[in-house]
């Protein structure tokens, strides 16, 4: 709750425009590749104004960005995760800064026949219960599973969502949105998911007990896959930091680039979920 | 008066020339200087190696220290899934399927490749020297500089669908990660092979060939045999390469961490392992710390690669001596 309450807080504090201005002031953002283009994006325009601040993104994964943040080489620790979910993190050292919220949702390659999966379908899919296709009301045809690198954020935020704490099926792995879009769309009888932001028309995302993965059904909790993504800071950030990221926070993010991106709006969003996945009316 | 003056000039002279010639002069500070610079950079270079393998040795073995994970189950295990515990309560980190799949891939890498590359390293040396470097060595140039993550892009456009189309199954698996790195070992090989065949004295092909050996009998009795040593290290530093190589691998295998059964269905190797997982685990946790065992596995093949080269090298040329004495 303590982080909940301090992510909050930083929506509300006063811009500080004191210090930032007076010499160069050099901010390092550095982990999930899936909250990277935002940040770049967003610190590029941020830079524009102002020219004294100097902001460099950077990838890694979310276990690198939380990691180099704890041990305070790097100013922001860029997570899709909550730090309480990484094992070797002291979330109670770290705050949290939310800054936007992916959707996620299973894809299927087209030709599996399926339209509407069940929660439970999904999670025999994932364990290895069906095997295939016909077995969830679609064609005759072996069900290929494609996860995704264990210990990455999408999938601990599907797995949280859709698994309720069963052993995935071991299967192939891949680290990217982009191989896992190449792998679903050309090969026959696969599943896997992805952020909605790299749903296309070539690949299949089928409803999940009839709602469909569209970003009001996020923002209400009917579609319960989807993530907070995270900026911490060690402690409290300074006065430069917090100015960008109440910049992050600012409805010209939020509003314009958030949502170019694929990302849904924080301010949007009818409910809050803490790190144990529990979800709440804001 | 005239004597003594003359005689202290000749002294003052003597005594230049003496200094001259007791002080370093301005050739030997640049000697100093430059052994100097070697000197420092020597150092540098050891102090680099010796920290990676402290680094990595020390990260390496804090899974069977720190984690105290069994060192025979770690070798052994076919369970990889180190952020999660076995039914006794043991993380599970089996690297077996990994160890597996990367030889497989390193040796089949570089059974296909070396029949195409001592075709060329024949061709280029002995079949059409002119033509053979003016067409092919460039060729074999660019295979080089190709980046790895365009060969893995290839192989996951273009080889994998074809397998798929062709045998069934995803695609994934270690024939997509042979083909691949075939590709990517071949001009190691060829030119190296190329060098070793160039180094066979012309007087043994003249002598073949005055016996009146064909050209095939010279190159397949005389050239091939004399270039043996030579062309098994070729090899052996492909297989390195292949054994290290990463991105496009990872592309391409399937990332699965199951034993591998067979050709076609998704594995996964030792370096796929690290780049996929790395950027996920916090340093210091078990989840890390297996990672950077794998890496230790990794370090040592590569050593075992370089004896190996070496003692195939000493071994050639006590064989060459032998020879020469006849």
């Amino acid at each position: 709750m303590g982080v909940l309450l301090a992510g909050c807080g930083s929506n509300s504090a006063s811009s500080s425009k004191k210090s930032s201005s007076s010499s160069n002031v050099k901010i390092t953002a550095v982990g999930s590749t899936a909250l990277q283009p935002l940040v770049e994006q967003a610190a590029s325009d941020y830079q524009k104004d102002n020219s004294k601040v100097n902001i460099s993104v950077q990838g890694g994964g979310s276990g690198t960005g939380l990691s180099q943040v704890q041990e305070g080489a790097v100013t922001i620790g860029n997570s899709d995760i909550f730090a309480e979910q990484q094992s070797g993190i002291k979330a109670n050292k770290l705050v949290d800064h939310k800054v936007a919220v992916v959707g996620m949702t299973p894809v299927v390659n087209k030709g599996v026949g399926v339209k509407n999966l069940t929660m439970a379908q999904l999670k025999g899919i994932f364990t290895g219960k069906y095997k295939n296709w016909k077995q969830v009301g679609g064609k005759d045809l072996k069900i290929n599973v494609v996860n995704r690198v264990s210990g990455s954020g999408t999938r601990a935020t599907f797995e949280g969502a859709v698994l309720e704490g069963a052993k995935a099926i071991k299967t192939q792995e891949q680290d990217s949105n982009g191989t896992v879009q190449k792998i679903v769309s050309t090969t026959p009888g696969t599943i896997s998911y992805l952020a909605f932001s790299y749903v296309n028309s070539k690949i299949e995302a089928p409803s999940v007990n009839n709602v469909k993965p569209t970003d009001q059904n996020v923002e209400n909790n009917k579609w319960k896959i989807w993530s907070y993504e995270h900026m911490y800071t060690k402690g409290q950030p300074n006065a430069a930091t917090k100015k960008f990221l109440n910049y992050m926070n600012s409805s010209k993010v939020q509003d314009s680039l958030v949502q170019k991106l694929g990302y849904i709006s924080i301010h949007d969003m009818k409910v809050q979920k803490n790190a144990s996945g529990a979800v709440t009316t804001k | 008066m005239e004597g003594i003056k003359s005689e202290t000039e000749d002294k003052l002279k003597m005594d230049g020339i003496k200094k001259e010639l007791r002080n370093p002069s301005k050739a030997t500070h640049q000697d100093y200087f430059g052994k100097a610079i070697s000197y420092i950079c020597i150092t540098l270079v050891g102090c680099l190696v010796l920290s990676i393998l402290y680094f990595i040795t020390t990260r390496g073995v804090a899974t069977f220290t720190e984690n105290h994970v069994n060192l025979w189950a770690f070798l052994s295990g076919t369970n990889w899934n180190p952020g999660m515990l076995d039914s006794h309560g043991q993380p599970e980190v089996g690297a077996l399927p990994m160890i597996v799949t990367s030889f497989c891939v390193t040796v089949l890498a570089a059974l296909v490749a070396t029949p195409f590359a001592l075709g060329v390293a024949l061709f280029m040396t002995e079949i059409s020297p002119q033509k053979g470097t003016r067409f092919l060595q460039p060729v074999i140039e660019l295979l080089v500089g190709i980046p790895s993550v365009v060969y893995g892009f290839i192989g996951l456009s273009v080889i994998v669908p074809l397998i798929r189309h062709a045998f069934g199954g995803t695609g994934f698996g270690i024939l997509a990660g042979t083909i691949v790195l075939f590709v990517m070992v071949l001009p190691t090989i060829t030119s190296l092979s190329i060098d070793s065949i160039r180094s066979v004295p012309m007087y043994y092909r003249s002598a073949s060939l005055a016996l009146g050996a064909t050209r095939w009998q010279t190159i397949h009795k005389v050239v091939l045999r004399a270039a043996t040593p030579g062309i098994l290290t070729a090899i052996i530093f492909g297989m390195a390469r292949a054994f290290g190589e990463a991105l496009a691998v990872q592309m391409v295998i399937g990332n699965a961490t199951l034993m591998p059964h067979g050709l076609l269905t998704p594995s996964s190797t030792l370096t796929s392992q690290l780049t996929t997982g790395i950027g996920n685990t916090t340093m210091g946790t078990l989840p890390n710390n297996a990672l950077w065992s794998l890496a230790l596995i990794l370090l040592l093949m590569s050593l075992v690669f370089n004896v190996l080269v070496r003692f195939i090298g000493k071994r050639g040329s006590m064989k060459n001596e032998f020879k020469s004495c006849k």
